[in-house]
């Protein structure tokens, strides 16, 4: 089996005395989707750029593509492919431009980087914008377009910061289903994101981020099972009586937590917990059963949602 | 091996992106190019010249007519201008506004590169447009010496003297409160007036000629004079222009690179 494309260990990020990323270890195997998760502020963003050769670790060992970064900072971003979370596209270019540009950045010919930008555009689903400005351009597009930036060197590694925050629901299942692609063409894919749904479409494995510390790694499905039940089940008795009914609620379910909006009982049968509150009296406004996701797995890691 | 590439010649893909950028306003470009020395030359030159001409005679002005004295320091100050334009709002654009330079630095593009692709792209427009401004000042017979063409390098040095301390300057700036505005408004325009360019620094009353002493406009615009009609000045202060001028150019050049690669660095 191939060795990891990126090892850190210890890795530390510090500005002044506050530590953006503290001492995370984790390894990425070639192909793999590999995504962190967490809330905002959580060292995401940070380790990301540390990865991306941008940014100077404090401590700690960092190995991309069997490089270290502190010394081979251009010869690893000539083999990444990188969408940060603001788009930086030129908007005084045009789309095709803005491809033509980015390919020269790493030394490729101009002819081939015409080649691969018709490519991209393609697989962008941008070929009929090739000329147009890129403000005009939706929130969706600019991110295809990002992507398709980001790929123009055929890179070994897809670093994407938070690729679908801020784009509406169908816009986000486009990208889906282009990354899901890259994936499926055997990119290697770094992805951050506080969207629990992102995380389990598109990752093979992830870690659990919070204060710069890794909580938890496995894949979604692991994870979930074991830091949740099977199912939970969300009441809800309007935020007045929640507090009151949920000192009513011990003993139901595996655990409980209470949201200042609702209360959710983790159990392997939602439905039948749902029975026995109604038997003690209780008759919530709402109630949905559902299966866990990595939201619940987070709040059980942190006592806090991803989204605040 | 295309990271070697990247190594050696990346400056040269940002200049191009730079010029590339510039298409996009070529008209802008032009417009201004030719018509700024024509419209100068001769309201400066020609108008008020023959103001100055009836009132003082042929030899006006250090010896030669006020549009062979006055043409030179247009010539300086347009360059300037120019710099100054391509200086300040696409560096505060590149970290702040729209962050291209973040995504250039996330190809192989090192901060260093990115100061010294636009300096290259920045000294490319300026020697178009001086040279042009050359060309307009030799249609108005406003070159007596040999040696004028030798203007254009001056300019382009005068123009580099004080565009890259204003990118440095301009790199620094986190949060944008009109500075760039104030620059241009309280720095650049009185520094034009006050340069010599207009009338002989020795015009103004002695406690004002310091101006002229740390404008970089000043230097150029004297050096440019020495080239364009042999003025005479002591040799000591001509290597002092050319002294002065390097060193703003280099000095500041480094200290871009350097905040550059601290504010990508982040």
């Amino acid at each position: 089996m191939p060795g990891p494309v990126i090892t850190a260990t210890k890795l530390v990020k510090k500005y002044k005395d506050f530590a953006a990323v503290d001492g995370i270890s984790f390894q990425v195997a070639p192909g793999e989707s590999f995504g962190l998760l967490g809330p905002n502020g959580a060292g995401k963003s940070t380790t990301m750029r540390m990865v991306g050769a941008v940014s100077t670790r404090t401590s700690g060992d960092l190995e991309i593509l069997g490089l270290d970064p502190n010394a081979f900072g251009p010869e690893i971003r000539s083999q990444l492919g990188v969408v940060p979370q603001t788009d930086n596209l030129d908007t005084e270019l045009r789309v095709r431009e803005n491809l033509m540009v980015y390919g020269r950045y790493f030394g490729l010919p101009r002819a081939a980087v015409a080649a691969r930008a018709s490519e991209l555009l393609e697989f962008a689903q941008l070929a009929d914008k090739a000329k147009a400005k890129v403000d005009d351009l939706s929130g969706g597009m600019k991110r295809r377009l990002t992507i398709a930036r980001a790929l123009i060197n055929e890179p070994r590694i897809l670093l994407l910061d938070e690729p679908t925050t801020g784009l509406d629901p169908q816009a986000r299942h486009i990208l889906w289903d282009r990354l899901f692609r890259l994936k499926e063409q055997g990119t290697t894919l770094v992805l951050t994101t506080h969207y629990m749904d992102e995380a389990e479409q598109l990752c093979d494995r992830l870690v659990v981020v919070d204060k710069g510390r890794i909580m938890a790694e496995g894949s979604p499905a692991a994870l979930i099972r074991e830091y949740s039940s099977r199912e939970v089940l969300e009441v809800r008795f309007g935020s007045e009586r929640n507090a009151d009914a949920a000192t009513r609620l011990a003993g139901i379910g595996d655990r409980i937590e209470v949201l200042p909006d609702r209360i959710l009982v983790y159990s392997s049968d939602g439905e039948a917990e749902l029975a026995r509150i109604t038997e003690l009296g209780l008759h919530p406004i709402t109630s949905l059963v559902r299966r866990s996701s990595l939201e619940d797995v987070f709040l059980r890691l942190t006592g806090r949602s991803l989204i605040e | 091996m295309t990271t070697v590439r990247a190594r050696r010649f990346g400056a040269w893909y940002v200049a191009e992106h730079r010029l590339l950028v510039m298409r996009s306003y070529l008209q802008t470009i032009v417009i201004s190019g030719l018509g700024n020395p024509l419209l100068y030359l001769y309201a400066m030159g020609v108008g008020l010249g023959s103001l100055v001409s009836s009132n003082m005679g042929a030899g006006a002005v250090d010896g030669v007519s006020y549009l062979t004295f006055v043409a030179p320091a247009l010539l300086c100050s347009a360059a300037l201008t120019t710099a100054s334009e391509e200086f300040t709002y696409p560096v505060m654009l590149g970290f702040k506004w729209n962050p291209t330079f973040f995504g250039m630095n996330a190809a192989p593009i090192s901060p260093g590169q990115i100061i010294d692709g636009l300096i290259i792209a920045t000294t490319a427009r300026v020697v178009v447009t001086s040279a042009v401004y050359y060309g307009f000042m030799q249609l108005f017979g406003a070159v007596p010496s040999a040696w004028g063409f030798a203007t254009i390098v001056v300019a382009t040095l005068t123009a580099l003297a004080f565009g890259i301390p204003v990118m440095t300057y301009v790199a620094t700036i986190e949060q944008d409160t009109g500075q760039i505005a104030m620059l241009m408004r309280f720095v650049l325009l009185p520094m034009t007036l006050f340069s010599g360019t207009f009338f002989p620094l020795t015009a103004m009353p002695v406690f004002l000629q310091w101006i002229g002493w740390i404008s970089p406009l000043w230097h150029g615009v004297q050096l440019a004079r020495v080239f364009a009609y042999g003025a005479s000045e002591p040799a000591w202060l001509t290597v002092v222009h050319v002294v002065y001028m390097l060193a703003l150019v280099t000095v500041c050049w480094a200290w871009s690179r350097r905040i550059a690669a601290r504010r990508l660095n982040k």
